[in-house]
């Protein structure tokens, strides 16, 4: 029986190393990867053990802990929460925080990787640990006169510095005030939180990089690029001028959203489709571009794709394998094409960098507590989507879109601004969604906006992108260029 | 001059011999005493640790209690100075250790969670080790010699299966957290039987096998450089497997299955010594497992959450993985050392003082614990098969060594299951955990293995 005896302590033996190699894994190898994993609460409780770095706009602090009597030593705060809740977010005590608050949790706690040595020696001095801050790109104008120019409207503007990705303003209305959900007190933050979820508007969401809409008519700038990128198209292509249009394989009709023809004649150009914004022409081309270019030059400009500005923003979507109807209505940012404002700004933006989709980026500095820089941001390229000489046409399409177009609302006087409107159907009784998207000065670009309404601007089916969405975009874009 | 002397030595010792062995210290049970005086010592400064950590302050109450578990424990001592002097000196203070940490950190728990009182489940560990401790010394008492055991081969089967179907019973059975293994008794709470059952059918199949090993390991085909058993004598092996399954279907508790079924194959293969039943054996298992995860619920989800415990759809999930995934970030915030006593917050974790306890320890005491606390595991294990080797009857050989591996098995379901080698299945960490069924089965396993390992000494040795 001994030799039996052996061979199974050899097997208890193995089961005993197993156990220990397991804990090892668990305890020392995949500590890290579950210490930053987002569910873990210890970590977010030993997060408030430190001070926590500040979040700053020009060197000021919107958000920053203040020292507290309790047992979590320090408040968070926010300053002019409601204008910049969509960037800090918030930390409450009892679960996951949002915004850069999440995103950048682990250098404002001071436990990333690059400050482990900082961490090390203020174990040595015996100075209080204390957390990096994160300056942002936010340029405090703009996002002022975004927030005010948007009023009461449910939606978002985002405005972006198209030679850098750098967005200078991120809007979303309603807005809500992260002071409630900091609180050190369960209770509170519960039903503040139970009455902001509860609201209609949905104030937690940041419609800026988590909406997606149907883009509507600036979906068309895709499709443009899209078809003058094939070398087959120019901006004097022509397309048959109907005032109803059935793709082939159905029965559906399409109209112009005048109802009308776009403009005289038996034709149309391309030029002036997308100057005056008309459905008919774009289902045509769509057709005969085709899904799979259209969706390639969407990818290209950053759709179907995770991006993080370092927040997570939500995957636009272009979608797969559609057929001929389905096509011609994605070639005007219908059926399941939906984006967010971030994307639109990206395509905007890209056209205005001259073919080039810069990474939209939030972050400038991450700035340790002697407020050296320990990480600063640099552009980067996502790639080229289309030719300067296309990105030249399609700019000077816009311009005409503004000047003498569907987007005239957006003009502003001594300046060129490039512009494109869209007015987006949700199903057959819902509010439109309205868009604009473009910059200024078209001949060198410095800003480029996306201004997203949803629901209609509270009216209904009625109002239109021009309408409700230009004359924001115009008054941000005022504001910017004259400070 | 000398070796007149050593001559002289050499024609008294006949005559000294009764008397030396009379007046021999005893030099086992003074280590033991020894080693209890340090289990004690770390019992005790575990508690005040996690007073100045959890608490800031020192509380007498419960040092009192512990005080009075180590009079018991002493009292265990003193028995074995009387009625097995010749046992293992490691055993009893191995479990005392092990019992003590696993208060301290229910305690520990307790202070996170506000219970106090007869509410405090460290105050009824506390009851219930006294209890075990006590039943301990009655098994010692009781059983002088280990063979008696063997009379009662087919009583001790009999017992062990009403046992571990006692909490089928209707009005009398319990079910905790979808498995149905305890039964309530009044306002003591809850006692899982098959615990107990464990003792039983580990006497049973030792004293079975001893009886009929032969018919069982040398008739049949040889096949593939194996010999097969015949078909008729594969009644035993597909009884127990039945039994495991019913444990599955009816009671819907992976982990008592696995480890019944994982005692009997030990134990067949050590008295038979047929490779070919232990593949025979884990291919029926292992086949019953496969289709338990395909046709039961919560088997099937067992196996997910194992495999894919991270997924944000299995973590939601309710029955999901969310426990282990907090288990999992528990031992990850120990990492290396821990966070000290009192320090952690092993709490967040669901059921931190019973199936998890291991993960609170982890997080507290961090790996360097846990590899004390496995090696601790280890060398009681070892000490049971020590008696195996050292042992001069079949049966009191496949007693030790079945109660050491159902130990060292217990502990690496539930171990592994923390940690995901295998899937997660409620049980009990041997000694640490919450649970008074546990506790008194485990302290009457190291009662059996104390009284078996004096008999071994006490017997010249025939073969080694």
């Amino acid at each position: 029986m001994n030799r039996e005896l052996k061979r199974v302590s050899i097997v208890v033996m193995l089961m005993f190393v197993t156990l220990l190699g397991s804990t090892s894994i668990v305890q020392a190898f995949q500590a890290d990867n579950l210490s930053a994993d987002p569910r873990n609460t210890r970590t977010l409780y030993d997060s408030y053990q430190v001070e926590r770095g500040a979040i700053l706009v020009n060197g000021e602090p919107i958000a920053q802990s203040m020292p507290a009597d309790d047992d979590f030593k320090f408040l968070r705060t926010y300053t002019n929460p409601e204008l910049y809740a969509p960037i800090t977010g918030y930390i409450p005590i009892n679960g996951e925080p949002t915004g850069l608050e999440f995103a950048l949790n682990a250098e404002l706690t001071g436990t990333s990787n690059s400050q482990f040595f900082d961490k090390i020696s203020a174990l040595v001095t015996g100075q209080d640990p204390k957390g990096a801050a994160v300056e942002v790109t936010i340029d405090p104008i703009a996002q002022q006169a975004a927030w005010d120019a948007l009023g009461d409207y449910t939606g978002s503007v985002v405005v972006t510095e198209p030679a850098t990705g750098r967005i200078l303003a991120m809007v979303s209305k309603p807005g809500f005030n992260p002071n409630l959900l900091t609180v050190h007190n369960n209770a509170e933050v519960t039903a503040s939180y139970d009455a902001l979820l509860a609201d209609p508007n949905d104030p937690l969401i940041n419609r800026a990089i988590n909406s997606l809409n149907p883009p509507g008519s600036i979906f068309k700038l895709v499709v443009t690029t899209a078809a003058l990128e094939s070398g087959e198209y120019t901006p004097e292509s022509t397309f048959p001028n109907p005032s109803v249009y059935t793709a082939p394989g159905t029965t559906s009709e399409i109209e112009n959203s005048s109802g009308a023809p776009c403009g005289a004649g038996e034709t149309v150009t391309l030029a002036t489709a997308l100057r005056l914004s008309c459905n008919i022409p774009f289902a045509e081309l769509g057709v005969e571009l085709g899904d799979t270019a259209i969706r390639e030059t969407a990818e290209k400009f950053g759709f179907n794709s995770n991006h993080s500005i370092p927040m997570n923003v939500s995957e636009s979507v272009y979608p797969r394998g559609l057929d001929d109807p389905q096509t011609a209505q994605s070639a005007f940012g219908q059926f399941n094409v939906q984006a967010t404002p971030l994307q639109m700004a990206m395509v905007s933006g890209a056209i205005a960098n001259g073919g080039v989709v810069m990474a939209p980026n939030l972050v400038q500095e991450i700035l340790a507590p002697n407020l050296s820089a320990i990480q600063t941001f640099e552009p980067a390229e996502l790639g080229r989507v289309m030719s300067e000489e296309t990105a030249a046409t399609i700019t000077a399409m816009m311009i005409n879109g503004v000047q003498d177009g569907a987007a005239s609302n957006a003009r502003i006087d001594g300046v060129d601004v490039a512009g494109k409107t869209g007015t987006a159907q949700n199903g057959s009784t819902d509010p439109f969604t309205l868009w604009f998207t473009g910059f200024v000065p078209a001949n060198d670009p410095q800003y480029a906006i996306t201004v997203l309404v949803e629901n209609g601007g509270g009216e209904g089916q009625t109002g239109f992108g021009n309408k409700l969405a230009a004359p924001v975009a115009k008054k941000v874009l005022e504001a910017v260029l004259n400070k | 001059m000398q070796s007149l002397n050593k001559a002289s030595a050499l024609q008294t010792q006949p005559a000294t011999e009764p008397v030396r062995r009379l007046h021999l210290p005893q030099k086992l049970r003074n280590l033991e005493l020894f080693l209890l005086l340090i289990a004690s010592f770390i019992n005790a400064g575990a508690v005040v640790l996690v007073q100045l950590g959890a608490l800031g302050e020192l509380d007498p109450t419960l040092v009192l209690l512990g005080a009075g578990l180590s009079v018991l424990v002493i009292s265990l001592h003193v028995v074995l100075r009387f009625v097995a002097r010749d046992a293992d000196p490691f055993i009893l203070p191995i479990a005392t250790v092990l019992n003590g940490i696993g208060i301290a950190m229910i305690y520990r728990i307790d202070i996170a969670v506000d219970d106090s009182g007869w509410e405090s489940a460290a105050v009824r560990q506390t009851v219930w080790s006294a209890l075990a401790i006590f039943c301990a010394i009655i098994v010692l008492l009781v059983i002088r010699n280990h063979r008696v055991l063997f009379r009662y081969t087919y009583i001790a089967g009999l017992v062990g299966v009403l046992l571990l179907f006692l909490p089928l019973v209707p009005g009398l059975g319990k079910e905790i957290s979808g498995a149905r293994v305890w039964i309530s008794v009044g306002s003591f709470g809850t006692f899982q039987p098959g615990e107990i059952a464990k003792i039983a059918l580990a006497v049973f199949f030792a004293g079975y096998l001893v009886r009929n090993r032969d018919s069982l390991s040398m008739v049949g085909k040889k096949f593939l450089g194996a010999r097969f058993p015949r078909f008729r004598d594969l009644g035993p092996i597909l009884v127990v497997w039945a039994l495991s399954m019913s444990v599955i279907i009816f009671q819907r508790d992976l982990g008592t299955a696995l480890l019944y079924f994982g005692l009997f194959l030990v134990m067949l293969y050590l008295a038979t010594g047929r490779l070919s039943w232990v593949i025979m054996g884990m291919s029926l298992f292992l086949g019953g497992a496969v289709i338990a995860s395909q046709t039961l619920n919560y088997v099937n989800g067992r196996f997910t959450n194992w495999l894919d415990a991270l997924n944000p759809a299995v973590y939601d999930a309710k029955g999901g993985s969310f426990q282990l995934v907090q288990g999992l970030f528990g031992l990850a915030k120990g990492g290396l050392l821990g966070t000290g006593w009192g320090q952690g917050r092993p709490e967040i974790t669901p059921v931190p003082q019973s199936d998890y306890i291991i993960a609170s320890l982890g997080e507290e005491l961090g790996l360097a614990g846990i590899f004390a606390i496995l090696a601790l595991y280890l060398l009681f294990v070892a000490r049971g098969f020590r008696i195996g080797f050292a042992g001069q009857d079949d049966f009191g050989k496949l007693l030790a060594v079945g109660l050491a591996f159902v130990v060292a098995l217990q502990c690496f379901i539930v171990i592994g299951g923390v940690t995901r080698v295998i899937p997660l299945t409620g049980l009990t960490t041997p000694f640490l955990a919450a649970g008074g069924s546990s506790l008194v089965a485990n302290w009457i396993i190291a009662a059996l293995l104390l009284r078996l390992s004096d008999t071994v000494r006490n017997q010249p040795r025939l073969v080694v």
